[in-house]
């Protein structure tokens, strides 16, 4: 058996491992840039929401703790951030459901004030109260593993729906549906 | 005012990095000889600079001092003293740091204590260390600066995430960095021998202690990550196969084939562009896996610390770095001389064996690993587990570890299996077969429920085991070298690793119960009774503390509390699961929620001879400690005498002329 070192045909073996190696740079390249839908069957439908309160986000809206969810009526919760483009597209479905009298919070995620302010000038703000999660520990806690990511929580503070990725238009009635089953 | 020092002696230190680079490759040229002498000053003192920036860090966080940014955000002044110093690493920021110091200490050493390599390519190597290391300063100082002020003092920090406040999680990832960090020496080594098409024996026993050292830490902190997750994730598995997992198994793979292919360059002069492409391939997994955990590519249960805008950062690094040594390595391998040659049985042709056998599984794991984002890129989506790893990776685990009983007899170059070698390799090695083959039958007979691959693991690991001693057999025991114990013990820990494995599978038993105080359950040989259930407090968080008293066959019971954990800042839960370990086995408890009719809902396993899977992992790291220790006082021995030997010359050289 000869050493493993090819001396007189130096070839393409040797190029191999780049090959490879560019090979697993363009996966993951895509990977980085590819849209943020993981549909992962949410383990934390049926749970309560863990006890949080979060500052606020923005100084025009109030920040966001766990008794709210526990009014008695259901309330979405979106999760959000500025430097998210996903969360832009998604803005006139939330106004749209905001519009329809759905109360929603919002979790914005790893954000600056004056940048939470500005997407929200231009994207319009749907939400009664927005808390700010600096360290993805809230986002964390209710199972969310990205942005945007939207949960149906019943009036008694129970997750009961997760919706991961942005609201399409044609999701609207689907959110709607789940909120009015959550308010039975 | 620590914090405003810290940064400005880490800026220096980036600065001489940038020197260190720049004379290293000047020195390089004919006409840049008088440099050459900068180099090696430089490196220990930039490893100097960056320590001291790193020791400003944990007095930040010791301190607790809340007008730091990373400080506010990841401690809490009432954390207890151990966690407010994990806390330094325990964040992306302080991990950085903690990056850039043990490389450029470990660079530091190298410049300081290296003298058996040409110095041409100790110069290549310095300077290929300052160029890795100078990615990380950017990253550091550009898009991620630990010592960041806040306009104003946060009133309290806001905690570590509960998850890490676990004593052994404090220590598991700088236990994993210094082991892909000694990684980064070995690719130095490749690099700068490379550089100067120097690879040889000399080149081979410079780089092995590195790798050396870095495999055994890379060995504990698997272990101990396994372990962790074993008993603070309450699911009573001890390996996922968690894209994290795989992250560091990755690294440990290669450098394991590295580890060995380096020991048949360093003794036969064989197997060079091999060695040198693992060299590059061991840190390249080091840095995949660094990628992989911080970009959130792939989720995985380590998601606290995803960030995609760092990951770009690291994918850049990654690609200058592995894209630009593996070009090296194309268009300098080739001139890089055909090394000794070697029969088919040998040590080399097993060693040979092995590398391939590891390269293969490092092979399947990153391919398993990167499978979800493969096909999701072609539009299905799917998620790789143990029904894929196992039986895969087996085919070529179960050959290298027949293969690891044999190879460690074979002389060099050639050996035979018969005529006068058959009573020292072919006889003692077909008794431990026969022995393998025979708790094979065994199992196959007396317990046909237990699939194949938990009874071919017991199966070798009985063959393994004293197989792994046959080395020893003949030889004076105090007369054999350290790093001869050193191959012995970690044999051994595979055996008993291996053991413990196949028999948590075999053999587990597993008891879901909903149950009132008072009820009773049976699993395995104990009796598990629930006493009651009461609430308890710790420095930072609430429990739900199940008291379970748990007999074995009969004896005298022990208690076990497991807890399920409440932290209040930052909000989260944690199971605290409870184990009763015994020698032959652990009875592991969780406590798990209250249902409608005030029953709870426990979960108790019995698994016998689990921790075997940790002894071995020990014993693997000890091993290899053994191995370390052996060469480091061959090489010490060396430098004694060479300076012995120098000052008898210098000595005569004066009396000489004194007469």
């Amino acid at each position: 058996m000869n050493d493993r070192t090819p001396a007189k045909k130096p070839g393409l073996a040797l190029w191999l491992p780049l090959i490879l190696f560019a090979g697993f740079f363009a996966l993951v390249i895509w990977g980085l840039v590819r849209p943020a839908d993981r549909e992962v069957a949410s383990a934390f439908i049926g749970k309560p929401l863990p006890q949080f309160d979060l500052p606020p986000a923005i100084d025009e809206r109030p920040g966001l703790a766990t008794s709210v969810f526990k009014a008695g009526k259901p309330r979405l919760l979106n999760v959000f951030a500025s430097w998210c483009v996903p969360c832009a597209v998604e803005s006139p479905q939330l106004a749209q459901l905001a519009g329809q009298g759905v109360e929603i919070d919002g979790v914005a995620i790893r954000d600056r004030k004056e940048d939470v302010a500005r997407f929200l000038a231009q994207n319009g703000n749907p939400f009664a109260r927005i808390g700010k999660d600096d360290l993805s520990q809230v986002q964390l806690a209710i199972g969310s593993s990205g942005v945007p990511e939207t949960f149906v929580v019943d009036g008694k503070g129970v997750i009961r729906y997760q919706h991961i990725g942005d609201i399409r238009p044609e999701d609207v009635p689907m959110i709607l549906s789940k909120l009015e089953e959550a308010g039975k | 005012m620590i914090a405003e020092l810290g940064l400005a002696v880490l800026w220096m230190a980036a600065a001489l990095a940038v020197l260190q680079l720049v004379a290293g490759v000047l020195a390089l040229r004919p006409e840049g000889r008088q440099i050459a002498g900068l180099v090696r000053p430089v490196a220990v003192m930039q490893g100097v600079l960056v320590a001291a920036a790193l020791a400003a860090l944990i007095t930040l966080f010791l301190t607790t001092d809340l007008s730091v940014k990373l400080v506010a955000e990841n401690s809490h002044s009432m954390k207890p003293f151990i966690f407010k110093l994990a806390g330094t690493w325990g964040n992306h920021e302080g991990s950085m740091l903690l990056w850039v110091t043990i490389m450029a200490v470990a660079g530091g050493f190298v410049a300081l204590i290296e003298k058996r390599l040409p110095e041409n390519t100790l110069i290549a190597t310095l300077a290929g260390q300052s160029f890795v290391s100078l990615g990380f300063y950017a990253f550091l100082l550009l898009s991620s600066n630990p010592f960041q002020r806040l306009p104003e003092p946060a009133p309290e920090g806001a905690g570590l995430n509960p998850l890490l406040q676990d004593i052994g999680l404090a220590f598991h990832p700088p236990t994993l960095y210094v082991g892909y960090v000694g990684l980064s020496i070995a690719f130095s080594f490749a690099v700068g021998a490379l550089v100067t098409r120097d690879v040889g024996p000399a080149f081979a026993r410079a780089m092995r202690p590195w790798v050396l050292g870095a495999w055994i830490f890379l060995t504990l902190g698997i272990t101990a990550g396994s372990y962790w997750a074993y008993y603070t994730l309450g699911w009573g598995g001890w390996w996922f196969w968690d894209p994290v997992e795989n992250a560091s198994l990755m690294p440990w793979l290669a450098a394991t084939a590295l580890l060995h292919s380096c020991s048949v360059l360093a003794s036969r002069n064989a197997l060079k562009a091999w060695t040198v492409m693992l060299g590059v391939i061991a840190f390249s997994m080091s840095m995949v896996g660094t990628f992989l955990v911080r970009s959130g590519i792939l989720t995985s249960v380590h998601a606290f610390a995803v960030d995609p805008e760092r990951g770009s950062f690291i994918l850049a690094l990654l690609a200058i770095y592995i894209g630009g040594a593996l070009t090296l390595f194309g268009l300098r391998a080739s001139t890089v001389t055909e090394g000794a040659r070697f029969s088919f049985v040998s040590r080399e042709a097993s060693l040979v064996f092995n590398n391939v056998m590891l390269c293969g599984i490092l092979g399947i794991v990153l391919v398993g690993t990167l499978y979800p984002l493969l096909t999701e890129a072609m539009g299905v989506k799917v998620s790789v587990g143990p029904p894929y790893f196992n039986p895969v990776s087996a085919v070529f685990a179960i050959p290298m570890m027949l293969v690891m009983g044999v190879g460690p007899l074979l002389r060099w170059r050639q050996d035979s299996l018969d005529g006068k070698r058959a009573g020292r390799v072919t006889l003692p090695v077909g008794v431990c077969a026969l022995l393998s083959a025979a708790v094979l039958l065994g199992v196959e007979l007396m317990a046909p429920q237990i699939k194949l691959l938990p009874a071919l693991g017991l199966a070798i690991a009985a063959g393994l085991a004293p197989a792994s001693f046959l080395p020893l057999r003949g030889r004076n025991l105090r007369r054999t070298p350290l790093a001869t114990w050193g191959m012995v013990f970690g044999h051994f820990g595979i055996a008993v690793a291996l053991f413990g494995m196949a028999s948590e599978s075999a053999f587990s038993t597993e008891r879901l119960a909903a149950m009132r105080p008072g009820d009773t359950q049976q699993v395995g040989p104990y009796t598990v009774k629930l006493e009651g259930i009461g609430p308890v407090a710790g420095p930072n968080w609430t429990a739900l503390e199940a008291t379970v008293s748990a007999s074995y066959a009969g004896a005298a019971p022990a208690i076990l509390h497991p807890q399920a954990r409440t932290f209040s800042n930052p909000p989260g839960n944690r199971t605290e699961s409870a184990l009763k370990t015994r020698w032959n086995g652990q009875l592991y408890a969780v406590l798990g929620e209250e249902g409608e009719d005030s029953r709870w809902q426990m979960r108790f396993w019995w698994k016998p001879f689990v921790p075997m899977i940790w002894y071995g992992g020990a014993l693997i790291a000890f091993g290899g400690l053994l191995a370390l220790l052996g060469r480091v006082a061959a090489d010490v021995r060396r430098l004694v005498a060479t300076g012995k030997i120098a000052y008898r010359r210098s000595r005569k050289a004066q009396l000489g002329v004194g007469q």
